[in-house]
C-alpha cells in the first residue's frame, strides 16, 4: 500500500484485525513447525529465534484479540489456520530457507501494521475501540516486529 | 493496492469484456468515480507509459501495464479467495473492493500462504461474475 487510505467503519477495522490475526497465525504455526523440526542440540539459536517468533505472535495473536473484542466480532480460531498452514506447508529443505520465510513473516507483518497505522491516523471515523488503546497497542506490535527482523536479520548476517 | 493499480486492474478487465480498447465511460462506471476523475488519472497513467489513450478510440493497456495490471489483479484475487474460503464472507466482492486499497502485495502474498488458488490465476478469473471462474461461490460461503 503506497497510498494511505483511511479506515472508514468499525466493520472495515475489524475486518483488517482479523487478517492481522490470521497473519500472526501463519507465523505462529510456521514458525513453530520450522522450530518443532529444528534440532536444537545442533542449532540452538535457530531454535531459539522460532520458538520466541512463535511465542510472539501468539501474545500479538491476543493483544488484537482484545482489540476486536470492543468491536463486537469474531476472531479466526488458531486451529483452522494451523490447517490450513499444514495443508499448504512445504518444509523447507536448508536453515536459509527457513530464516528467510521467518524474515518474510516478520517483514510482512511490519508492512502490514505501519499501512494499518497510517490508514487508522488518516481516518476520522470515531471507532467502538478507544483510539488512543488501539494506536498503542499497534504501534507496540510494529515495533516488536521491527525487533524480529533485526533479529533475523543478525542471524542470517553471523551465517555469512 | 494503491489508486494506480485499482486503475489498470479496472482497464485491463474492461479492455478483456470489450476485445479492444476500453472507453474510459466504462472504466469509470467499473470503478464508481466520475469520468473527470477518469479521465485525470488515465493521462497520468499515459505519462508513465502503463496505456495509450486515444480520443474517441478508447485506452490500451501497454506491456508494462498490462504486467502491472495482471498483479493488482492476482493480488485481488487472493483477497476474494482469502474471504470467501478462510472467513467465509458472503458479500465478498464488496470487501474486496474496500480492502484493495488497504492490503499491500506482500500481505496478500502471505495470506497466498493458506488459501487454494490455481496456478493460471489470474486468467481464470471472470469479470463478468467478478470472482475466480474456478471457484463454487455457493458451496463455499454455505458451507458452514
Amino acid at each position: 500500500m503506497s497510498l494511505t487510505q483511511p479506515v472508514v467503519s468499525d466493520h472495515q477495522l475489524a475486518r483488517l484485525l482479523q487478517i492481522g490475526i490470521v497473519l500472526e497465525e501463519v507465523v505462529e504455526a510456521r514458525a513453530g513447525k520450522h522450530a518443532a523440526e529444528t534440532d536444537d542440540a545442533a542449532d540452538a539459536d535457530l531454535a531459539r529465534l522460532l520458538e520466541d517468533a512463535s511465542a510472539e505472535s501468539a501474545q500479538h495473536r491476543r493483544q488484537l484479540e482484545e482489540l476486536l473484542a470492543d468491536l463486537d466480532a469474531d476472531t479466526v480460531p488458531f486451529e483452522e489456520i494451523q490447517t490450513l498452514v499444514e495443508a499448504q506447508y512445504e518444509a523447507d529443505e536448508d536453515f536459509d530457507g527457513v530464516l528467510y520465510d521467518q524474515l518474510c513473516n516478520e517483514e510482512t507483518a511490519y508492512k502490514f501494521y505501519d499501512d494499518l497505522i497510517e490508514s487508522i491516523e488518516a481516518s476520522e471515523t470515531s471507532f467502538s475501540v478507544d483510539r488512543t488503546r488501539l494506536l498503542e497497542t499497534l504501534r507496540l506490535i510494529r515495533e516488536e516486529e521491527a525487533e524480529g527482523v533485526e533479529d533475523v536479520t543478525e542471524l542470517m548476517e553471523a551465517r555469512l | 493496492m494503491n489508486t494506480q493499480a485499482q486503475y489498470l486492474k479496472a482497464i485491463y478487465l474492461t479492455q478483456q469484456q470489450a476485445d479492444g480498447p476500453a472507453s474510459t465511460g466504462d472504466v469509470a462506471n467499473l470503478l464508481d468515480v466520475s469520468p473527470a476523475s477518469a479521465n485525470e488519472m488515465i493521462g497520468k497513467l499515459e505519462d508513465r507509459g502503463l496505456l495509450d489513450h486515444e480520443k474517441y478510440k478508447g485506452v490500451d493497456l501497454t506491456d508494462e501495464g498490462i504486467e502491472q495490471a495482471r498483479d493488482a489483479l492476482q493480488n485481488y484475487c487472493i483477497i476474494e479467495r482469502f474471504l470467501i474460503e478462510v472467513l467465509e464472507v458472503e458479500d465478498f466482492r464488496t470487501e474486496a473492493k474496500t480492502l484493495e486499497g488497504v492490503i499491500d502485495e506482500t500481505v496478500a502474498e502471505r495470506l497466498d500462504t493458506i488459501i487454494d488458488r490455481a496456478p493460471q490465476c489470474p486468467d481464470c478469473f471472470n469479470a463478468e461474475d467478478d470472482v475466480c471462474g474456478l471457484i463454487d461461490v455457493e458451496a463455499e460461503v454455505s458451507s458452514d
